[in-house]
């Protein structure tokens, strides 16, 4: 019931002008948070306390005092919303629009985005399986997509401190390509385009509408133009309601709105599935000497910096332009809370095997990025009333081969030949599922099930069973490991380990936070409400800090926490919520859960070109 | 009266700047691109002289390859009600530029150009005043707002204030604090930044300049230029982006516009500034002056 009807202030009354049919001026759905209150906050945490508050309240600090705000947003409508202008996302448009032409329907397609522009958010190794890209463009290589360096060789090498023991590669990369998934992506958001696709970068969707039967009616975006305090600042902009008779879901791994819908929805549960296992990915993009430069050249090692309990491993893989992509993955269900993924992605750079390569080069850019490793396990049932969850939020990754964009291309064509059959044929929405299961996803992931469990008891058990199962079972055996503790369960208290003491960075090869930090272009619009909101402000200072040591401080690959000492001489944590890269790892590995990843304003972020 | 504002495409300014490795300028291939923070102020602006009622229509120009056409569609997005692209792929300096207005002004015919002081390109502060020049038309170049209680979150806008204000402060050895009591009124005077008075045909501009605040009153036709502190600019929202699609931008070259792209400028060299290098710690006095003399040859 909306409460206030009030239109918006004098200075932005032009914008409500006469909008096209499909679009209404004042809110339609009831249930939509037209007014902000005080979030409540007296009962303790659980994964699926979104289910004990109602979604129509939206979650805000305390601070936000001006609850007489509730001015009507403009509703705009399609049908069919996608949240998210990645792999998965714009496939699932892309494909969309083919099936309007092929069957002479006509659906209009809008993709929210909540980075600067197509692209800006994505970062991956990569090295990519064309399998989907075939399938929904074919013509891929003469319409020019950035996709030109084949792989040429395969790597595999075991480290130590000092040597690099070559090892048989589990890889069958022949047939794919070292590409930058963030030129892919831009690329696949001008076909779209090209198609119809209504593409909005700098748009976050930051709620889901729901109508009275607890169906999901689209996304709102975020209001733009509040400052820290809450208060609305000159340039205040009441976000937009972005209404679909279905809404995919295509938020990458740990998406918001995913998580919040999973929980809602008991998608987990109906699906069979075990908790989501993830692995935080530290990726730079050097330009190298040019006599060290080998295209399509692929690299793989495990082991040093890593000890054998924690599970990662670095990647190197040559493109074009004498440029190479080097990162490292660690498994966030990592035991050692003084771990620093990003100090031994620097620490592995120092490598006697690796620096030639990176000697006389320069870094371009630098970015990071959790990822999937539940793999077939993890996979929730993807279909919820009025939409699907796609993509990485959904989880597709294949972990054994370290690729989840083909997957996650394929799913959002699947979930787009069941939203046709839905706004078409009036179908189910659960046909998303079933074609899941019978597409080539399901095989692959299936049959990759076993390799990442187990690495639960320890690196030598890991590879002799990797290799048992890439040489002989194939997937073939009769049973499925399960994972082992959740990431945020798994980490120690402090006292069980020593702090570990990373080397200085030189300036050369390794850097500091801040440096890499302004190669990522990141910026957020710095008077915002911090987006990373604490569900209780008192437990980092009497959790956090003294059981675990402050992990936060360690594995944001952001500098975002800190603990500073205030003028009481006491530790307390200070947030950076401008230097966020949106990775999502402090919503991942946070031991208590306390820490939640909100989508700040559209158009913040890390600034990714060529990652 | 019709309003043009002259918006231009840079790179985005969080962007990480590299050189090119043979020095001849900075990467641009696949780099962020977006509209200059001063000219997305000087739209602003525009936009609230005509919100006001004292303009009838902003006219937003940009100039350069088609790559230009998403800032002008962003610039309609914020509510420029027509477009004009000026097509050219080779470099445009500032004169080139203001040649460009001056022409484009005879067939528009504007009352007011409205400017960024300066593109974060080049920082070359050069446009506006020499389209000044060429027209003939007066200028009030780095239009300010800066009000007494600006720092505090939720002030309130207060441009157009009801009277008009001439004059200077009378301290001039105060002038540093900004939008204080030195003013010679006695009043709180909260500065008003660009104010149009349409009868009389004039325009009041506060500039921020090295010494504090000078206004100036221009007769129209004239060209401001605006600084950062003028307003703060509004976010396109996603039904006006919408709507931009279908607004009109028309399309002119150079040569259509009888400007010649000839440049009597050439890049020589583009580099980075040098690193710091660190500080070395002298142990005597004597020591600092032997450094001084002998490595650093300052003495």
């Amino acid at each position: 019931m909306l409460k206030f009807c009030s239109i918006f202030s004098k200075s932005k009354s032009k914008n409500l002008f006469l909008l096209r049919s499909r679009t209404k001026s004042t809110s339609s759905s009831q249930s939509s948070p037209a007014a902000y209150t005080f979030s409540r906050r007296i009962f303790p945490y659980s994964k699926h306390s979104s289910l004990l508050a109602p979604a129509s309240i939206s979650r805000v600090p305390p601070s936000r005092s001006f609850a007489t705000d509730s001015e009507a947003r403009d509703s705009i409508e399609y049908d069919v919303v996608v949240v998210g202008a990645g792999p998965a996302g714009l496939s699932a448009a892309i494909r969309l629009k083919q099936l309007c032409h092929q069957k002479g329907a006509d659906l209009s397609v809008c993709v929210v985005e909540k980075g600067a522009e197509v692209g800006a958010h994505i970062i991956s190794g990569n090295v990519f399986e064309p399998r989907a890209l075939d399938e929904l463009l074919p013509q891929w290589k003469q319409e020019e997509a950035p996709i030109n360096t084949p792989v040429s060789s395969d790597k595999f090498w075991f480290l130590t401190k000092n040597r690099a023991i070559s090892l048989p590669s589990p890889f069958h990369n022949k047939g794919n390509y070292v590409i930058s998934l963030s030129q892919l992506v831009r690329w696949l958001g001008a076909k779209a385009e090209e198609l119809g696709v209504e593409i909005y970068p700098g748009f976050a969707a930051s709620e889901i509408l729901y109508d009275t039967n607890n169906k999901v009616i689209g996304i709102g975006t975020n209001d733009m133009g509040i400052a820290k305090d809450g208060s609305k600042k000159e340039n205040f902009q009441r976000g937009v309601e972005v209404k679909g008779r279905i809404t995919l879901l295509a938020e990458g791994c740990r998406g918001s709105l995913s998580e919040k819908i999973m929980g809602r929805y008991n998608l987990r549960e109906k699906g069979g599935a075990e908790h989501q296992t993830y692995a935080l990915g530290i990726k730079e993009v050097w330009e190298i000497d040019e006599r060290k430069h080998q295209p399509g050249a692929v690299l793989h090692t495990l082991g040093w910096p890593l000890d054998h309990k924690t599970y990662g491993g670095s990647f190197l893989y040559h493109m074009k332009d004498n440029q190479i992509s080097i990162g490292f993955v660690v498994a966030l269900n990592y035991q050692n809370p003084f771990m620093n993924p990003y100090e031994e992605f620097q620490k592995f750079k120092h490598h006697p095997a690796i620096r030639p390569y990176l000697e006389g080069g320069t870094v371009i850019q630098y970015g990071a990025r959790t990822l999937n490793e539940g793999g077939f396990q993890s996979i929730p049932y993807p279909v919820f009333p009025g939409g699907a969850i796609i993509g990485c939020s959904a989880g597709f990754l294949n972990v054994p081969k370290i690729k989840g964009t083909h997957t996650a291309m394929k799913s959002g064509m699947l979930a787009a030949e069941a939203t046709f059959g839905v706004l078409n044929e009036g179908l189910d929405m659960d046909m998303y599922w079933k074609a899941l299961r019978n597409s080539w996803i399901w095989d692959e992931l299936y049959k990759a099930r076993n390799y990442r469990p187990a690495f639960e008891n320890g690196l030598i058990p890991g590879l002799a069973l990797s290799g048992l199962e890439h040489y002989l079972l194939r997937g073939k055996h009769p049973f499925t490991l399960k994972h082992g503790k959740a990431d945020h369960e798994a980490t120690n208290a402090a006292q069980l380990h020593s702090p570990i003491q990373y080397p200085k960075a030189d300036g050369i090869l390794s850097f500091d936070v801040p440096t890499s930090l302004h190669r990522s272009n990141t910026n957020h619009e710095h008077d915002q409400p911090p987006h990373l909101r604490l569900r209780d402000p008192k437990i980092p200072e009497t959790v956090n800090l003294p059981v675990y040591a402050a992990p936060e401080s360690r594995y944001c690959p952001a500098r975002v926490y800190e603990y500073v000492a205030d003028e009481h001489n006491q530790l307390k944590l200070q947030i950076n919520a401008q230097n966020c890269l949106h990775c999502k790892a402090c919503d991942i590995k946070d031991p208590k859960q306390n820490i939640e990843w909100t989508v700040p304003e559209g158009g913040g972020g890390p600034g990714y070109s060529v990652m | 009266m019709k309003i043009m504002v002259a918006i231009k495409r840079v790179i985005d300014y969080a962007v990480k700047i590299r050189v090119k490795p043979d020095k001849s300028g900075v990467v641009t291939q696949n780099v962020k691109m977006s509209m200059n923070p001063f000219c997305e102020i000087a739209l602003e602006e525009a936009l609230r002289i005509r919100e006001s009622g004292l303009a009838s229509e902003v006219v937003a120009v940009t100039m350069g390859p088609s790559q230009c056409l998403d800032t002008l569609r962003t610039g309609l997005a914020m509510g420029a009600d027509r477009g004009i692209h000026v097509d050219s792929t080779s470099a445009l300096h500032p004169l080139h530029v203001a040649k460009i207005l001056r022409n484009l002004v005879q067939i528009e015919k504007p009352s007011l150009i409205i400017l960024g002081k300066q593109a974060i390109d080049d920082d070359c502060n050069q446009t506006g005043q020499m389209v000044a020049g060429l027209l003939n038309w007066p200028q009030g170049t780095f239009a300010s707002k800066v009000s007494p209680s600006s720092n505090h979150p939720g002030f309130k806008n207060q441009a157009f204030a009801p009277t008009m204000w001439w004059g200077f402060p009378k301290d001039k050895s105060n002038m540093s604090q900004i939008g204080k009591k030195e003013y010679t009124h006695g009043t709180m005077k909260s500065l008003i930044g660009v104010v149009l008075d349409k009868e009389k045909e004039e325009v009041t501009v506060d500039r921020e300049v090295d010494d504090g605040i000078e206004t100036v009153q221009l007769k129209l036709p004239a060209v401001i230029t605006t600084d950062l502190r003028l307003n703060q600019p509004r976010y396109a929202t996603l039904p006006n982006i919408m709507k931009a699609k279908s607004k009109p931008i028309k399309k002119f070259t150079p040569q259509e516009l009888n400007v010649e792209i000839k440049s009597d400028l050439e890049i020589v060299e583009v580099t980075e500034p040098p690193k710091r290098k660190a500080g070395v710690m002298v142990s005597s006095v004597d020591e600092l002056i032997e450094k001084l003399k002998n490595e650093a040859k300052v003495i």
